[in-house]
Order: structure tokens, then sequence, then C-alpha cells
């Protein structure tokens, strides 16, 4: 009696540990704001992210302080005058992918994907739908995806002073291998 | 027993079932604590004379022009002071993020000087905790006035002047910054025997913020009592701070004139009550040499293959 419970205990532990899920804390999150009168380009290596393949589950999260400007100017006037990062530090997104039964997880290859959820900037949440592509490799899962921002819809003011400077629609790069989560 | 392990086998299963489906995904990393370290306290690398907590990044290049006129009370004649001219031009460096130093030049005793900042302790709360920041802040001035004895032997020593500086500083909140500055100057040449080498004395900064764009600062150093002759008082500067993009522009009232650290504190003459203001603006513009961002791509690549 007592084997076969070991036994089947084992394996309950065995079924929780199938791969099922893949995560990652330093993926990479771009963003690109183009006019022109300026290019301004800003890079987040620390993009923590996490997805359930069994429900097509997806979260990511970030700190706004860990965008990388080429001037620390600009990364001040940023963290300072434009996200308020002191009170709204982190940017998250949760969704889901909404196409899941096209995407084979067990068979590595190259998946189109469409992923709905909510996107959290400057404290404010909206829906959003994007586009992407899933790549499913030996070593995990690697998701890429490019979709316009407006920073008007998350109540992020821009002064006149800058208006030319900064533009309308930011061009956000999501880029982030994701291995497997142990636990 | 097969009804243990079968009750066992049924948690088990709840437990799984309800771990998938409450609560956020990331939950399951856990959250990882993270250091936040205060930034901007001040707009600038100076409060007004005096330096404040902030550096220039690395790779910045900071290119200043500080601007005094002459005093407001020196009449019509003289337009309130806007016909004289005092400037220090002066050029900064960030080294490292934390690790700065500095050049300048000033119309008042000719005078050449360079200095260093260095931040020893950074204001932060998360995984790294610290109430204040903490600068070591040292200059050394060269006057190159002519002599006041050129028939005696002179020596190219007794032109220099050094200033020590502790630089403890708190952002308490969004908008309002304090800082105190415990100071020493050493002069290598004084008047007369009766007249101390060192002068100690204690700064009082900060800076309010009114919009995002737009602070005022203020800033008092008291010299300790007995070390001056009676003609120096205490420098007191008042201030706004004016940010547009690339430019720091400060407007300020002062009774001193000389904006290096040796000449406002220990050589001011001006007193407040008598009208003897000096009006007075810093512009300050930054470069960027090092693109910073470079560096941690090449960083990440690295670490990626």
């Amino acid at each position: 009696m007592k084997t076969i419970i070991t036994i089947l205990l084992i394996a309950v532990g065995f079924h929780a540990n199938a791969q099922d899920k893949f995560f990652t804390r330093n993926g990479t999150i771009t963003f690109f704001s183009t006019t022109p009168v300026e290019d301004i380009k800003a890079e987040n290596f620390g993009v923590t992210a996490i997805l359930d393949t069994k429900t097509g589950n997806l979260e990511f999260s970030l700190l706004m302080k860990s965008f990388n400007f080429k001037k620390a100017l600009m990364q001040e006037h940023f963290n300072e005058n434009y996200v308020e990062s002191d009170a709204f530090p982190k940017s998250t997104f949760s969704g889901t992918i909404i196409n899941l039964p096209d995407v084979n997880f067990e068979k590595e290859g190259e998946y189109p994907a469409k992923v709905k959820g909510e996107l959290m900037i400057h404290g404010q949440t909206r829906e959003i739908m994007v586009d992407g592509t899933i790549e499913v490799t030996s070593e995990g899962v690697v998701l890429s995806s490019e979709f316009p921002v407006s920073p008007a819809d998350y109540e992020i003011e821009i002064p006149s002073v800058v208006e030319d400077k900064i533009a309308k629609q930011i061009l956000v790069t999501v880029n982030t291998e994701l291995e497997p989560l142990k636990r | 027993m097969r009804y243990i392990a079968v009750t066992c086998l049924f948690f088990l299963v709840i437990h799984a079932t309800a771990q998938d489906e409450g609560g956020s995904l990331l939950d399951l990393l856990g959250e990882e604590e993270t250091t936040n370290y205060a930034t901007a306290s001040f707009k600038s690398t100076r409060i007004i004379n005096s330096p404040s907590i902030e550096n220039v990044a690395e790779g910045v290049l900071d290119f200043r022009i500080s601007h005094r006129f002459g005093r407001v009370n020196s009449g019509a004649q003289e337009f309130f002071g806007l016909d004289a001219a005092t400037i220090r031009l002066g050029l900064d460096y960030g080294i490292t993020d934390r690790l700065m130093v500095g050049i300048g030049r000033s119309t008042v005793q000719k005078a050449v000087d360079g200095f260093f900042k260095y931040k020893l302790l950074r204001q932060s709360t998360g995984k790294k905790n610290m109430p204040i920041t903490l600068s070591l802040y040292s200059s050394m001035m060269i006057n190159w006035q002519d002599w006041p004895e050129p028939d005696r032997e002179n020596y190219f020593s007794s032109r220099l002047t050094y200033t020590y500086q502790l630089l403890i500083g708190r952002k308490f909140s969004k908008s309002t910054s304090l800082m105190l500055m415990p100071t020493m100057v050493h002069r290598n040449l004084v008047p007369n025997k009766s007249i101390p080498n060192d002068v100690f004395a204690i700064g009082i900064g900060g800076r309010q913020k009114i919009t995002s764009r737009l602070a005022v600062t203020g800033e008092y150093y008291y010299v300790f009592a007995d070390q001056l002759v009676e003609i120096y008082t205490n420098s007191l500067s008042i201030g706004v701070d004016i940010e547009t993009g690339g430019h720091v522009f400060q407007l300020h009232m002062t009774n001193s004139l000389g904006m290096m650290d040796k000449q406002y504190i220990t050589e001011t003459t001006g007193k407040w009550l008598d009208g003897d203001i000096h009006l007075g603006f810093n512009i300050s513009r930054v470069f960027t040499i090092k693109d910073r961002n470079k560096e941690k791509v090449k960083k990440k690549e690295a670490e990626d293959h």
C-alpha cells in the first residue's frame, strides 16, 4: 500500500513538473520614438515575463527606471517629468494568447500569435491587442512583438515645448527568451 | 490507509488547480527586490554657488556659464549693477556616474580652479536602504592676480587655496530636497599672523519644486565666529531653476560676487540689508560624449553568448 502511495505521489509530483511554464527575468523591451527633429531610443534589459502554455496566459513586468537612454538627461526627464517613475515604478502587461491551438509548444518552430490583454503604464490600464511571433526552440520559448503605444492614451503629458521631439505613436519592441520554470 | 492516500491525493489535486487558476502568474516567480536610488534631487550640479549632491552622468560634458552683475544698489548710472559683469566659465565631466571633475576660470581674482566630487553614499530604498546621499568635494583655486607686494619674495604656492566639503543631502519628497555642507577652506597665504589659514563653515541649502520644470532654490553659508576680519559676511543666495530640454537656467540674487568656494564662503562683502545684492544667472548645457546605451547593449550581448 505504502509503495502505491509513494508511486502515486511521485507521479503527481512529475505531473506538476511537466513543462508548461516558461519565464525570464532579463527579457528585452525597447521603445523608439521618431520625429523629424529627434530620434529617441530606450532599452530595458530587466524585463520579467512568464508564460503558461496550458492556458495561454502571459504576463510581463518591468521597472520604468531600468530603461536606458543614450542621453542621461533624457533618462532623467523620462522618469521625472513624463512617466513619473517614483509614483508609478512599474509597467505591466497581463494577457492571453487567443490563437493558442495554433501554437504547438511540443514542436520547435515559429508560430504567429495574437495576444489580447491589459497594458498598464503610468498607472493607467488599457486593453490592447497585439500581433507577434512565438518561437519554440530547444531551450525554451522566444516571444517577440512590435506594437505602437500612444503616450496620450496613458495620460502622459508632453508639454508643447518638446512636442516636436516626441512622437505621438511610440513603437514598442518586445524580444524575450523564456526558459522552463523549474519548481 | 487507503482513505488517507485518497484524501492526500485529493488535496494535492486541489492544490494544483488552485495554483493554476487564482492569482497572477508573476506571483509564481516571487518579487525580486531591487534598489531604488533617489534621482534628480537638484536640477543642477550647483545649488547656486555651492555644489549640490547631483553629479553629471558618466560620459557627459557640462559647459557652464556663471554670471554675476554688479550690486543693485549702485544706482541708475550703473543701471543698478547691470553694467558690471563678472563671470566664471566652467567645464565639468562625469568620469563615472559617481565621480565628476571640473575646471573653471573666473573674472574675480583672475582665478583658475579645478575640483572633483565623489558620491560616496547614495540615498536609496528597497534592497539597499540609505537615508542620505553623501558626497566628498574638494577644490583648488589659483589666484592669478598680480602680487600685492611684488618686491618681496613670492612663492607660487602662496596663490593656492583649497576647499574641502562634505555634501550631505536628502530628497524628502518628489519636490523637496535639503542639504548640509560642513566645509573647511585652507588658504596657503593670509595677510597677517592673526588671521587663521583654515576657516571652518557650515552651509545649508535646498530646493523646492513649483512645477516639474521650475524650482526655487536657496543656500546659506555660516562661517563660525572669530575667523574672518569684520568686512566679510556670510553668503546668502536665493534663486529659481528653470529647465528647458538640454539647458538648465538658474536665476538668482546673492550677496557674493565670487563663484568659487573660497570666494563666496570666506570673501563675501555684500550685506543683504544694505542692498548689496548681485543679480546673476548660471547656464548649463550638457553634451553627451559617450553613448552609455551602446556599452550596456554590448554587455548584454556578451552575457547572452
